[in-house]
């Protein structure tokens, strides 16, 4: 999904806020009425050709196939796991998927494969609205998470934490050289060498989070980190 | 406390017991995104209303035979805390706080997308820690800044007032001394840009003519507090934006 | 639920007609069902009536008791009333302790009662601040088929009108019983009128299949003089400030209709 980045100096709508008249086209977080668009979530707002959308502060996740997101097993079924992707829907990932061939019931072991409580990386691969979204962890990389920080932020400001071109979570990931995997439904996986490297890291994203609708925002993630790091030596020097 | 009843509600000049005038709010203060662990949260005083208001969800509902097919369901408790009246109240639901529930729900209905979250529920719950009069109207107010808080998609935000009669005299936003002492009492709440009116209810008597004038006034009262629902909104949000810009 | 989904064509066809001022049971928009009013149907309470509005059907038995008054009214009696929608009276009704809809039906008929001062109460004092009548108005829906409040306050109101009050002497304290009664003390017959709003339109008194396929209902009670004592909006639509004054004025005439065929016979 490709979700659009935070233009910043856009105008601050509210829900009922009313965007255009004629003939504009309804987007994202927006309902036409009456040949009047209005939004219906807080968030910023914006104009493109005769499309009108708006980008929500916040919003709970929605799935979309192809999304790679992070989910939390929350039950161990007869033949599959539900998994909490923080939709307003479970998910489901089948027993199938995660073995690699058909599963056979007398022999598997589901619980010895993910337990309630385990975090696992996977990717959304059907979902429509008559049943809950279907999970798929059959790529590399994904799977049981085994270490590192879970930072949540709403999802729709994923985008600003990737930053143009990745240019944002790259900066962060040269700056503290942590390794980080970007669920689309809002969770992070922050996994680095230290512990005040991760520190670093979800501190840069909760900033993001915080000032997405700002500007100048790379610019001062990045001072931010560096002050840090900064003091952090300056303290392990004094000590 | 015991409170003093003071002999006249509204006196010559037109000026109530707490100094407004007929047509004037009591002060308001809103915020949103209060509570923590809720999706969405939001708190109110109005006057010497103390409310609070948090949405979870929409998620899936169990068990499933409450669920509706085609659309999300609201599900919506309005509760009031044993210190929040004059006489300690039983925490036990009354049949009051029942009927509140119903119509609070119903007026907050018409402006969630409920058909874009089928099979869920949305659950509200409305906490009136001290009473003042005017709390349902309170808190449909807070409830509808709650529900925008929590990313929930709306058509519109809903505001409510209550207005009334008094010695004679139509007024907005009553307290609990007015209503009790007073002749009518019509708590409304208001869609804007539909003109919608959501909740609506009377008790006392009014002849038509007042009764039309008492939901104008009362429309009057929700057009302002929707203006500060608004704002209530935005606030955070721009305060980070001015902090980090500078 | 299923039994309470009409059928897509049916919705579309009762919106329809009600769009070109028609109704499917033949009605005009404004058109009460035929109503039939039945009083002192249980001979033990001391007032009741049964009332059939179309299909639906309410009995209301009134008692009367001795009790404490409340201590903001010491010289007043106390009218209290409840409303139970038994589960043989329709699909969708569940046994169990009073839901949000019985309560809600019971508050908006007591309000209509309470509002306008029907009940003379200041004659149902026996000792001031200490003993008055209790009035007790109880509601059983024995058949839905749509518009439970109007026909839930019509049922009251004629029960009440049919309500004797024993005579009685104080002897040491006690209320004894003494020949002969004489009627409720009444001042006022409140009626209720109820609309839904189906495709923009507002209809009088629907019947289940319109109430199924309605945005919302609103509730207008009348008191004698042309007043307004009671207002209910339900349902999870809306009204226009427009559809309001037209259900206003609406109510007024329908409450007179109603009230001649009521307190006369």
């Amino acid at each position: 999904m490709n979700l659009p980045t935070f233009y910043e100096g856009r105008q601050l709508v509210t829900p009922g806020d009313l965007l255009a008249e004629d003939d504009y086209v309804a987007g994202d977080n927006t309902y036409k009425d009456d040949g009047k668009v209005y939004a219906t979530r807080i968030g910023l707002v914006n104009y493109k050709d005769r499309n009108i959308f708006v980008v929500a502060l916040k919003a709970f996740y929605i799935p979309c196939v192809e999304d790679m997101v992070i989910g939390k097993v929350v039950e161990v079924g007869l033949s599959g796991w539900m998994v909490d992707v923080k939709a307003p829907y479970l998910a489901l990932l089948r027993a199938s998927d995660a073995l690699g061939r058909s599963f056979r019931p007398q022999q598997d072991d589901l619980v010895s494969v993910f337990d309630v409580g385990d975090l696992i990386i996977c990717k959304v691969v059907a979902y429509d609205r008559t049943r809950g979204p279907l999970l798929s962890v059959d790529e590399s990389g994904f799977g049981k998470i085994a270490r590192g920080q879970i930072v949540e932020v709403t999802p729709t400001k994923i985008p600003r934490i990737i930053g143009r071109k990745g240019s944002m979570i790259s900066m962060i990931k040269q700056e503290t050289g942590c390794h980080i995997t970007i669920g689309q439904n809002g969770l992070i996986l922050v996994s680095g060498k230290t512990l005040e490297d991760e520190r670093l890291a979800v501190m840069a994203i909760r900033k993001i989070e915080q000032e997405a609708h700002t500007s100048g925002l790379t610019d001062r993630v990045t001072e931010m980190i560096r002050k840090e790091k900064g003091g952090v030596e300056h303290a392990s020097k004094g000590a | 406390m015991l409170q003093k009843v003071p002999e006249k509600l509204i006196d010559e000049n037109n000026v109530r017991v707490d100094g407004r005038g007929v047509n004037d709010l009591r002060p308001i203060k809103i915020e949103a995104g209060v509570l923590v662990n809720a999706d969405g949260s939001a708190y109110i005083e109005q006057g010497k209303n103390k409310i609070l208001a948090a949405v979870y969800g929409p998620k899936e509902l169990h068990p499933k035979h409450l669920a509706l097919p085609d659309r999300a369901i609201l599900r919506c408790r309005y509760h009031m805390a044993p210190f929040s009246v004059q006489e300690r109240k039983s925490p036990a639901p009354s049949r009051r706080e029942m009927e509140l529930s119903k119509v609070i729900r119903e007026s907050l209905e018409p402006s969630i997308f409920l058909e874009y979250y089928p099979r869920t529920s949305i659950d509200l719950f409305i906490e009136v820690l001290q009473a003042d009069g005017g709390t349902r109207c309170a808190g449909i107010t807070v409830a509808s800044l709650a529900l925008a808080d929590a990313g929930i998609p709306m058509r519109d935000l809903v505001a409510a007032c209550a207005a009334g009669k008094v010695e004679g005299k139509l007024v907005l936003d009553l307290t609990d001394l007015e209503d009790k002492g007073g002749e009518a009492d019509v708590p409304l709440a208001w869609m804007p840009h539909l003109n919608a009116v959501t909740l609506l209810q009377m008790d006392g008597m009014l002849t038509i003519d007042e009764f039309e004038q008492a939901v104008n006034i009362a429309i009057e009262g929700c057009k302002q507090i929707y203006k500060l629902q608004k704002e209530a909104l935005k606030a955070k949000y721009v305060t980070v934006k001015e902090e980090a810009e500078e | 639920m299923s039994s309470t989904i009409v059928a897509r064509v049916k919705q579309r066809q009762i919106a329809q007609l009600i769009s070109l001022g028609k109704r499917l049971d033949g009605r005009g928009l404004t058109d009460y069902r035929e109503a039939q009013v039945e009083t002192g149907v249980i001979e033990r309470a001391e007032g009741s009536a049964r009332v059939l509005l179309g299909k639906t059907e309410v009995m209301v038995g009134v008692k009367i008791e001795a009790g404490e008054p409340f201590p903001d009214v010491p010289n007043e009696g106390v009218l209290t009333v409840n409303a139970e929608l038994v589960p043989l009276a329709s699909p969708t009704f569940e046994p169990g302790p009073p839901d949000e809809n019985s309560i809600e039906l019971a508050r908006v008929v007591d309000r209509g009662i309470r509002e306008s001062k029907a009940i003379v109460l200041e004659e149902l004092c026996v000792e001031l601040g200490k003993k008055v009548f209790v009035v007790f108005v109880d509601v059983y829906v024995l058949n839905h088929d749509g518009n439970l409040i109007d026909a839930s306050a019509i049922a009251a109101l004629a029960a009440l009108l049919n309500t004797k009050v024993y005579n009685y002497e104080v002897k040491e304290g006690e209320i004894k019983i003494k020949p002969g009664y004489s009627p409720l003390p009444m001042r006022n017959y409140p009626i209720a009128v109820t609309f839904a709003k189906i495709n923009d339109k507002l209809v009088v008194d629907p019947w289940l299949e319109e109430e199924q396929v309605m945005d919302a209902r609103l509730t207008i009670t009348m008191e004698n003089n042309g007043k307004i004592c009671a207002v209910q909006k339900g349902g999870y639509g809306y009204f226009t400030t427009q559809q309001i004054s037209e259900a206003a004025k609406i109510a007024h005439e329908k409450a007179v209709e109603l009230r001649k065929r009521l307190v006369k016979g």
